[in-house]
């Protein structure tokens, strides 16, 4: 009896195990935000709220922030827009280009970063065009747009094409079906698509190395300043955002359970 | 085809209910169909190209001439040969221990967590919980971790599984370590999502014929979760194989460590030398190709994903 209840703790006991292992170095980062440090930040000396409080006197990090907000949002919208239209099409219509589509959706995600960066800043420096905002921009809606796909195609499958026949049957144009029926009924899938879009963009450090001239985002400020080490500020703003994801998508999740709850009881 | 590993092929059972599309099709696909073009193929067409230059006979640094110069290729084979053979035996290791690690945490949370939906919800949160914090942070972290001077090392040493003179950074190891890292979530999402469906009762019946536990694994749940496997593995060796920050030597790497990431960063914004970063990083991109292509095809399920 015993060794039979060892066998069966044997997997929950890894498990966990696989988990404290993922999460450790989040915790030592999360940690070492409120290290007493001066300059490098990697002897613990002590506790202080000295770096949440005044992040932005490291006005180096907070440009960085800047710039990656500034990028993730714009690079979402546009990524989020063409990627919603390929993935209804691709669901909902047959059309001759339809592996062709596929394949040029497949590639950019089959494709290391490094090739695409090195590709993309070959390109703008053949045409002359310097690096910066716009260039990184251009990256990220590039490597965004086959995931949003991905995910918004996901929802389009679950969508049931005679809510959209009963519309047009009531007299509702094709533009307010799509307004009133399909574009609600999708938004679950575009909005988790956007915030994808967005954490990869944020996160995004290869592809932007290479197309981004001398404009600073928060990976690269700490790709660079990993050399002589990084101050305790970026932990403070990589902390802030991490906390902010995991407050949005538990509490995505508990209001999920409890819906499910009350489908349940009714 | 190969494509159909990320589900990005097209099912065709569907086509029922498939409208014939005329101009909406064209409106909803010629965007990003040409922003692709645009941003995703011309690149890579002028990796090509420019894989085929010569320096420029005025000698200027960073100037080159289109010569269809494919010597590029034989340099960058002979000079870059270590870097490859590190990346690819790297992106083999890391993927290794990944899916070692993940598929009993991803068959824990999608088949035994499947009575208790909260606990299942908020592992899942858990494992994808890294993907919300910067990757390079994470890894610095590890870097302050398994310093010369942390208590890991001094345990290496008196276990005397590292000479007094050898460190853990800066080692192929701690690069497979970090690699493996940082790739676990891209493996188990896809596992998970596999063994989320599985159906237990094949399990069952496997039992009650006298299938011994061992057995009913390998005949059984392995096959079935054969499709999470090849998505994990593809998603987790492509990126790690063209990845460099790990192997960095302000990261968990040294001199000894370097990738072909590596040296394409380096060619490419140091040493302005375009034709030999583009030949490498035509190389990597072909080879990967390839990898996939026989992959996908030895595994036999190209269809079924």
């Amino acid at each position: 009896m015993r060794k039979f209840s060892l066998g069966k703790l044997a997997l929950p006991v890894y498990s966990v195990l696989a988990l404290v292992f993922l999460l450790t170095p989040i915790a030592y980062t999360i940690l070492f935000s409120f290290n007493d440090s001066t300059r490098s930040n990697t002897v613990w000396e002590g506790f202080t709220l000295r770096h949440w409080a005044q992040v932005c006197n490291r006005q180096d990090v907070c440009d960085a922030v800047t710039n990656s907000i500034v990028i993730g949002i714009i690079s979402t919208i546009f990524a989020t827009i063409l990627g919603t239209a390929l993935a209804i099409a691709l669901v909902r219509y047959s059309f001759r280009a339809r592996s062709l589509v596929s394949l040029s959706l497949f590639l950019p995600m089959a494709t290391p970063e490094v090739v695409l960066g090195a590709g993309l800043a070959g390109l703008f420096f053949n045409a002359g065009v310097g690096a910066g905002m716009v260039t990184i921009i251009i990256a990220h809606v590039m490597f965004c747009l086959s995931f949003v796909v991905v995910t918004v195609k996901a929802r389009v499958q679950t969508l049931d094409p005679t809510l959209e026949e009963a519309g047009a049957d009531l007299y509702a144009n094709p533009r307010q079906v799509f307004r009133k029926i399909t574009l609600p009924l999708l938004m679950p899938g575009i909005i988790s698509a956007a915030l994808l879009s967005f954490a990869l963009s944020f996160d995004d450090f290869i592809i932007t190395y290479f197309n981004s001239g001398s404009v600073s985002t928060f990976p690269k400020y700490i790709y660079v300043a990993a050399a002589r080490g990084v101050p305790a500020e970026a932990n403070v703003i990589a902390s802030a955002v991490f906390i902010l994801a995991i407050v949005i998508v538990l509490a995505t999740q508990i209001r999920g359970a409890i819906k499910r709850a009350k489908l349940a009881k009714s | 085809m190969a494509f159909a590993a990320f589900g990005g092929g097209a099912p065709a059972k569907d086509n029922s209910t498939k409208r014939k599309g005329g101009p909406i099709v064209l409106a909803l696909i010629l965007p990003g169909l040409i922003y692709l073009g645009l941003f995703f193929m011309t690149p890579l067409v002028s990796l090509l190209v420019t894989a085929l230059e010569s320096p420029d006979p005025s000698g200027a640094i960073g100037a080159y001439f289109y010569d269809l110069n494919f010597g590029n290729f034989a340099t960058v084979l002979t000079d870059y040969m270590p870097q490859i053979l590190r990346s690819f035996g790297y992106a083999f290791a890391a993927t290794v221990f990944a899916l070692a690690i993940s598929y009993p945490l991803a068959y824990f949370i999608g088949v035994k967590l499947r009575t208790s939906p909260l606990i299942q919800r908020l592992m899942l949160t858990l494992v994808i919980a890294p993907f919300f914090i910067s990757f390079l942070l994470r890894t610095i972290a590890w870097k302050q971790l398994l310093s010369d001077d942390s208590g890991f090392v001094s345990l290496l040493h008196s276990l005397h599984i590292l000479a007094p003179s050898q460190f853990f950074l800066g080692s192929d190891a701690a690069v497979i370590f970090g690699l493996t890292y940082n790739f676990i979530p891209f493996m188990t999402l896809p596992l998970f999502t596999n063994l989320e469906r599985l159906d237990t009762r094949l399990l069952e019946a496997a039992s009650d014929l006298y299938a011994s536990p061992n057995k009913v694994f390998r005949k059984v749940t392995l096959p079935l979760s054969m499709p999470g496997i090849i998505s994990g593995t593809l998603l987790t060796f492509i990126p790690i194989a063209g990845d460099y920050v790990n192997a960095s030597r302000d990261f968990l790497g040294s001199s000894k460590t370097s990738m072909i990431g590596t040296m394409v960063e380096a060619d490419f914004l140091q040493n302005w030398n375009y034709p030999s970063a583009s030949a490498l990083s035509v190389l990597l991109m072909g080879l990967i190709l390839v990898m996939v292509t026989v992959y996908v095809r030895r595994s036999g399920t190209e269809d079924l994903l």
